[in-house]
């Protein structure tokens, strides 16, 4: 009776310290994260917690290295991201407290990473020393390290185009030899690797799409690109798209595209050209393209918001201080926003009703209503890169 | 073309002409290597997809082949060519920057 009592006046205790913030003596959050998300400082290496109902920054979390390209999975509980930077740091961050649970330097350089679908494990891909190794989400320590194919007596091909997939794996594409490996980590001290070859030249990033079928690898030494059917790897990857890539004029191209926000609407596929200045739209499934839409400039990242009627689309070097509006019944571009110079990242909110968009220059993040196309918000964030939001957790590929 | 650039590169050299470059624009282009070339090269320029910038790497290539590398680009990667936004002279003062121990 008596531990009774004392239980029940600590809860009353903890009960009034919490207040009205739903903030703990701990200095951690009691609320859920379904609304929340992070951004990326990629220059002054940390990162903004925010909170999308009131846009608001609920903390700023230094201590994460070298955030250049950085980009970010989450936990299934919502609770924790993991971060991926450059300088080949992991960092686990618990973004109800807004502080670092872990951190690991796991590779000389990497590029991005994915979780299992179950979530115990995270796998990071590396440009050096190449390779991916896999960790347990829990306590970052190393699950599995798969070495990638030798170039020279001392590197490794660059890994890129990590994504999860169905059924316990990780899929990637290596830059230098022209390869994807699937790895099956349903035993994760055993990992299955199964390697297709000559799957064409300098892959340099890849998507899967959101069912986990599809996994499809941006070529830059070749027009094209290569397309696996994860039902069926029997079949091996093959060239879909084959007038896909620079052409022969050979454009220079002066930021990567990026595959990951590929746009899936309606049946359809927007998807960033190489070099030109210009967004394809290919039939899925069939993978013919069928039209080809003009754009202010190079695209990167071609996005659907979630109902697939919108693409937003953003551009690179000199043309990053604008953002294109598609309307994927119609095919025109029916809005043109010019936020500010370095309009990097954008993400929907899961329902789409609201967009955010990092303005570097600016060392903004812009909000902008999707029915109105009309900026709702502003928040202060320094040299923003990647928007992350939780939603993210519940979904194959990112 | 290539030529001509390399004769503008050379006379460069020797005139000295690259302490001309205004400081705005020196600015401009430190944001530029950081923030553009960094998105391949890394923005510490440390390396990505684009291999590392740094001094003892760069030890193989003189200054006026770097400004040739950055003008013109390297076909058959993806190494694009600058000279659409980026001078000889400014591109000499780029190469020279990279070769000296400063970080962006
Ligand atoms: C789209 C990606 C990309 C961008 C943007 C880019 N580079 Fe490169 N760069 C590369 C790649 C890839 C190579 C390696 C080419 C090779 O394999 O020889 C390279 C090579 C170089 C080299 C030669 C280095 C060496 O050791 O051989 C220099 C110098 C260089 N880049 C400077 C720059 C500068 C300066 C900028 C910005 C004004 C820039 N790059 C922007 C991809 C890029």
């Amino acid at each position: 009776m008596r531990t009774l009592l004392k239980f029940l006046t600590a809860l009353l205790l903890i009960g009034s310290t919490n207040g009205i913030a739903g903030e703990s003596d701990s200095g951690c959050l009691t609320r859920g994260t379904g609304d929340m998300g992070i951004i990326v400082e990629r220059a002054s290496g940390s990162l903004k917690i925010v909170d999308r109902t009131s846009h608001s920054i609920l903390f700023h979390v230094d201590g994460l290295g070298d955030l250049s390209h950085a980009s970010a999975v989450y936990s299934r509980d919502e609770r924790y991201a993991y971060v991926f930077g450059r300088d080949g740091g992991l960092t686990k961050v618990d973004i109800l407290c807004g502080k670092i649970t872990k951190r690991v330097i796991q590779g000389g350089n990497s590029i991005g990473g994915a979780i299992s679908q179950d979530g115990t494990m995270i796998a990071v891909s590396n440009y050096e020393p190449g390779g991916v190794k896999i960790f347990s989400a829990a306590d970052l320590s190393l699950v599995a390290d798969i070495p990638a194919t030798q170039v020279t007596e001392k590197k490794g091909a660059k890994t890129v185009g990590l994504v999860d997939a169905p059924g316990q794996r990780f899929v990637f594409s290596l830059y230098d030899t022209g390869e994807i490996w699937l790895v099956d980590m349903s035993n994760p001290s055993k990992p299955v690797i199964e390697k297709h070859q000559n799957i064409g030249l300098q892959p340099y990033d890849a998507l899967i799409s959101s069912d986990g079928r599809y996994y499809i690898a941006g070529l830059f030494g070749e027009d094209g690109l290569s397309m696996m059917d994860l039902w069926h790897p029997e079949q091996k990857p093959r060239k879909i798209l084959e007038n896909y890539g620079r052409g022969n004029k050979k454009l220079p191209v002066y930021k990567m595209p990026h595959l990951e926000g590929w746009a899936m609407a309606g049946g359809e596929a927007f998807l960033p050209a190489m070099g030109q200045h210009q967004v394809l739209v290919a039939q899925r499934g069939s993978w013919k393209e069928t039209g080809r839409i003009k754009v202010h400039g190079q695209p990167v990242f071609v996005m659907a918001r979630p109902d697939g009627r919108q693409v937003w689309v953003n551009f690179a070097f000199p043309n990053n201080d604008t953002i294109q509006v598609i309307d994927t019944e119609s095919k025109q571009v029916v809005k043109t926003l010019t936020p500010g110079k370095g309009a990097l990242h954008m993400e929907f909110s899961p329902r789409g009703e609201e967009i955010w968009i990092s303005i570097r220059d600016r060392d903004e993040i812009h909000v902008f209503n999707t029915s109105t196309m009309e900026l709702t918000h502003k928040l202060s964030v320094k040299k923003p890169s990647g928007i992350f939001f939780t939603n993210r957790a519940h979904q194959t590929g990112l | 073309m290539l030529k001509a650039i390399l004769v503008t590169l050379i006379t460069l050299t020797s005139t000295a002409a690259v302490a001309d470059i205004h400081p705005d624009r020196q600015t401009e282009l430190i944001y530029l290597l950081k923030h553009d070339c960094g998105s391949c090269h890394g923005m510490r320029l440390q390396g990505g997809l684009g291999p590392a910038l740094k001094p003892v790497p760069l030890k193989r290539w003189t200054a006026e082949q770097l400004a040739m590398t950055i003008l013109s680009g390297r076909p058959g990667t993806p190494m694009p060519p600058w000279k659409p936004f980026i001078s000889p002279q400014e591109a000499l003062w780029l190469a020279k920057h990279l070769k000296s121990e400063i970080t962006p």
